[in-house]
């Protein structure tokens, strides 16, 4: 198994089915090492990473935190308030100043589409997207679908559908583009108000009514319902929400076969999803949420040092011969 | 003033349905010979315009010079100098500065400073609303007076529909066309591409065909209503023609122009986050481009213009959501129009001349759009095989926001003569008037 | 200059080979009480688990086998371009006072052991760590020992050994090869 994913991970429409098996199989190896007594192994000891957080998320951060703290990479976290960017900085010059520093790294998290993508084109530095407005957010993407390859294994015509918020959701876009690479079958369901109009064109199944989501699903994961939707007038309530859209026990209970429950958090409880759901035996939430961890440490490792220029000189350097690497 | 020779070019003039080749002599500031092989007076300025095209001066009636307040992004001096080196002999200044041009004194203004320029003819359009707010009617009367050609609130849409009825009524004293940017303000808020696969797959917010159309057809109906002349500006939908043909054949008095973007790129070219694809209204569909080929071919789309808007390069440096609309457009119009729409075999060098000459002066009143005896001697002159590679950092204008940056293009102009004098000529921009150029010595 | 290929051990010659070291550790670690054999990914993987097999049939007594896997921990990682794959690690022990023995196919520079030191550093502090080795190359460069040797040999440096396990390979062998070739 060889492979490279270039110098950033910007989404996972971009990606082939290929590197993200990639990004999986490594993640394997790096869950053994948060179970150790000292959870740290020097692969990027020297490294400086910078945690680029436009927008507020404490639990994107602390995961790639840790995760960057496992490899001993130096992390610094630079939030919008409180640096030169609530200053009204542009972000280009963010970008300058952090490629002067000499950083080898930057996570950054920010509610502009594209933004990782413009940061990615003008900076040397590898360039890991935590979100970009309502376009994607490949790590979570990735950790929901190894959380689901841990149950299922092959996803190859597996039936998963996205529930909620499609339109404002970057990791619905993202789970959509991997799953469709590793073969699942994806299924969207939500009201209409809340699915982009060009939906169909997305190669997936739309379902109007949960309760035949969750008849057809082998999996639902169950987007987190944004309350400033409802000031924008999409939906009409968070009750009603509940009432037509909501992940309750009863209606579970109906479900023909075993149906797994993620959620990318963090949760509603009572709204999306009912706590007797996220709390029951078909969640997997919190397993989510120890891949996450595992999936970033993945991406960083393999990010790093991925120079095109040694992608070359290094190939079948794996494998036979450990001499060669010594 | 020496008079000038156009030697042996094309002369193509649908006014007059001319269509070969044949001399130009301009003297005095008007066309005072023309066809066959002219001899001259003695004291001429003969120009060689063999294999090149000779015609009526283009006219661009939707542009922003952004003068008077952002001087740093654009003058009316530099925009009619990047006009001229576009070939046009005249253009249209849109209303939206700062301050509005919405009152006799700042449409005064913009005459004389275009009058400074010495380049091309620089007409004012007057604001509809006072501060283009959408609520008072701002004086049209007085800024006809002074020189305005339309009144428009472009870069806004007129929201309320009692006041678009209220302005096409009072314009028609005027004999002016109120000229609206068709957006239904609460269905685009927000977006900033157009609606569909793309902007889903980019997680940006779309504005949709429906947006435009559903105020083409209230402006439509609006006009059937006042008997006022209606104009569209930049239409980019294939709803937005159907509903304009359904209005012409019915005699309403609707016109409507596109661009030359409009009729050339897709929303594809979005991709990447290119905010040099960013414009409003935004780039529409394939389906989309190919209405309104037919659409301007067919003649229900009137006339193409520019809707030029120059952004400082840094404002267009960020991120997609934040940066504004619009591209530059003076200096590639001509070739894109050759290279999308007459080498394609959609449109003749004579339609492209009426869309872009003709169409513009008599739909807008203005002078020009004729090559006959008598007339004002705008002429463009162009070279139809001209295969160039677009620069972006030596456009004349100050904008540098393109989105045909780097591309190679057919079509470019050779000579730009406005009232009989050269105000460009083959790369390099004239001085400006010939007879201003003679007082100074 | 080496131009072909030569075989050091056969599969029977691995073995016997095998073996011996098998009751080496034994005796190194007086018996099998508190004995752990961890093999280094991945031909030492295999090799550890003949050993453990072998220690079973002379003693009688399972051992247990754990894995390492030492790429977070190379020296050259942030040099080597694409990142090398990383195995699974296995060392589900506390390892306070236990005595360890590394099981690897082939010693050479000795920076794969500094590297496993370092990681098995992390998982507690066992009462020795010891090396076992089927093939000592020389070339040091570090201060590193093997306590078991199975076979030492002289190698140029422009000639590579490589150990071949049929778990993996199809075929148990040791060969030197030219280094140029692939």
């Amino acid at each position: 198994m060889t492979g490279t994913l270039g110098k950033d991970l910007l989404g996972l429409e971009s990606l082939t089915g290929d590197q993200i098996r990639l990004i999986l199989d490594t993640a394997e190896p790096f869950k053994e090492i948060s179970e150790r007594a000292i959870k740290k192994v020097p692969a990027l000891r020297g490294s400086t990473i910078v945690n680029l957080f436009f927008e507020n998320s404490t639990r994107t951060r602390i995961s790639f935190e840790f995760a960057e703290k496992r490899l001993s990479a130096d992390t610094v976290n630079v939030s919008a308030s409180g640096s030169s960017v609530s200053k009204g900085e542009t972000l280009v010059d963010t970008a300058r100043n952090l490629e002067a520093m000499r950083i080898d790294m930057v996570v950054i998290r920010h509610s502009a589409s594209g933004a990782a993508q413009f940061l990615a084109e003008r900076i040397q530095s590898n360039v890991i997207n935590a979100g970009d407005g309502t376009h994607e957010h490949p790590t979570q993407g990735l950790l929901d679908i190894l959380t689901l390859r841990d149950r299922f294994g092959d996803l190859k015509g597996r039936r998963i559908c996205i529930c909620g918020d499609i339109l404002h959701s970057r990791v619905a876009r993202s789970n959509i583009w991997g799953l469709n690479k590793l073969g699942a079958e994806v299924a969207v369901c939500g009201p209409r108000s809340l699915l982009p109009n060009a939906i169909d064109e997305f190669g997936v199944k739309i379902f109007d009514r949960v309760e035949e989501a969750i008849e057809w699903a082998e999996a639902l994961n169950v987007l987190r319902l944004q309350f400033e939707r409802m000031t924008a007038g999409y939906i009409p309530s968070a009750r009603e929400y509940n009432r037509v859209f909501g992940i309750t026990r009863e209606r579970l209970d109906r479900a023909p076969g075993d149906i797994l429950i993620l959620h990318p958090g963090p949760m509603n409880r009572g709204v999306e999803i009912d706590s007797d759901v996220a709390d029951g035996p078909h969640s997997v939430i919190l397993a989510q949420v120890t891949n996450g961890v595992a999936v970033r440490m993945a991406v960083l490792y393999l990010l790093a040092g991925g120079k095109p220029e040694l992608a070359e000189a290094a190939k079948g350097g794996s494998g036979r011969g450990r001499e060669d690497r010594e | 003033m020496k008079p000038i020779l156009l030697k042996g070019g094309t002369l193509v003039d649908p006014s007059q349905g001319l269509n070969g080749v044949g001399d130009v002599l301009i003297a005095d500031g008007v066309i005072k010979g023309l066809g066959g092989t002219i001899a001259g007076p003695k004291e001429v300025d003969v120009i060689d315009c063999a294999g090149l095209i000779v015609s009526p001066g283009f006219i661009d009636v939707h542009c922003h010079l952004r003068e008077p307040g952002r001087e740093d992004v654009e003058t009316i001096a530099t925009g009619a100098r990047a006009a001229a080196a576009g070939g046009f002999t005249a253009v249209c200044a849109m209303p939206n500065t700062d301050p509005v041009t919405d009152n006799q004194a700042a449409v005064g203004f913009i005459v004389r400073q275009a009058q400074r320029a010495e380049s091309a003819r620089v007409y004012p359009i007057g604001a509809i609303s006072v501060g283009q707010e959408g609520k008072a009617l701002a004086e049209f009367g007085e800024m006809v007076g002074a020189g305005a050609v339309a009144v428009s609130d472009d870069g806004k849409p007129v929201a309320s529909a009692q006041l678009m009825r209220t302005a096409l009524e009072y314009a028609r004293t005027f004999k002016i066309p109120v000229i609206d940017h068709c957006e239904e303000p609460t269905l685009s808020v927000g977006g900033s591409m157009n609606e569909g696969i793309v902007s889903a797959q980019l997680g940006l917010k779309g504005i949709p065909a429906e947006a435009e159309e559903i105020m083409v057809i209230r402006d439509i109906l609006l006009a059937r209503l006042t008997g006022g002349h209606v104009h569209l500006a930049h239409m980019s939908t294939k709803g937005s023609v159907e509903l304009i043909r359904w209005g012409k054949e019915r005699g309403i008095r609707v016109t409507a122009e596109v661009c030359p973007h409009h009729l050339s790129l897709t929303e594809e070219s979005v991709r990447g986050y290119n905010t040099n694809a960013k414009m409003n209204p935004p780039l529409r569909t394939a389906k989309d481009v190919e209405a309104l080929r037919v659409g301007v071919k067919d003649g229900t789309i009137d006339l193409i213009a520019t809707d030029h808007a120059p952004h400082h390069y840094d404002e267009k440096e960020r991120e997609f959501a934040d940066a504004p609309n619009g591209i530059v457009g003076l200096e590639t119009a001509l070739a894109v129009i050759v290279t999308n729409l007459v080498e394609t075999g959609h449109l003749t060098f004579s339609d492209l001349v009426d869309r872009m000459a003709c169409g513009p002066a008599r739909i807008f009143g203005l002078p020009g759009g004729s090559l006959k005896r008598g007339a004002a001697a705008d002429v463009t002159v162009f070279d139809p095989k001209a295969r160039w590679k677009v620069d972006a950092s030596r456009f004349v204008s100050k904008g540098r926001n393109s989105p045909y940056d780097g591309m190679t293009l057919v079509g470019r102009a050779a000579c730009t003569i406005v009232a009989g004098s050269v105000v460009y000529r083959s790369g390099i921009p004239a001085r400006g008037r010939e007879k201003v150029n003679r007082t100074r010595g | 200059m080496a131009t072909k290929t030569t075989t050091v051990l056969d599969a029977r010659a691995v073995e016997r080979t095998l073996k011996r070291m098998s009751v080496e550790i034994v005796e190194l670690n007086h018996g099998t009480d508190d004995l752990i054999i961890v093999g280094i990914q991945r031909r030492g993987v295999q090799l550890a688990d003949r050993l453990v097999k072998m220690i079973e049939g002379g003693e009688g007594v399972t051992v247990p086998q754990g894995s390492l896997d030492i790429t977070l921990y190379r020296d050259d990682l942030q040099t080597v371009g694409p990142r090398p794959v990383v195995g699974p690690t296995y060392l589900p022990w506390d390892l306070e006072g236990k005595h360890i023995v590394i099981v690897d196919d082939v010693l050479y520079t000795g920076r794969t052991v500094r590297a496993a030191l370092d990681e098995l550093a992390d998982f507690g502090r066992p009462g020795s760590i010891s090396l076992a080795v089927l093939i000592d190359r020389g070339g040091r460069e570090l201060p590193i020992h093997a306590d078991v040797v199975g076979k030492k040999i002289e190698v140029g440096p422009d000639e590579r050994v490589d150990v071949l396990v049929a778990e993996l390979d199809e075929r148990t062998e040791v060969v030197i090869v030219p280094k140029s070739a692939a």
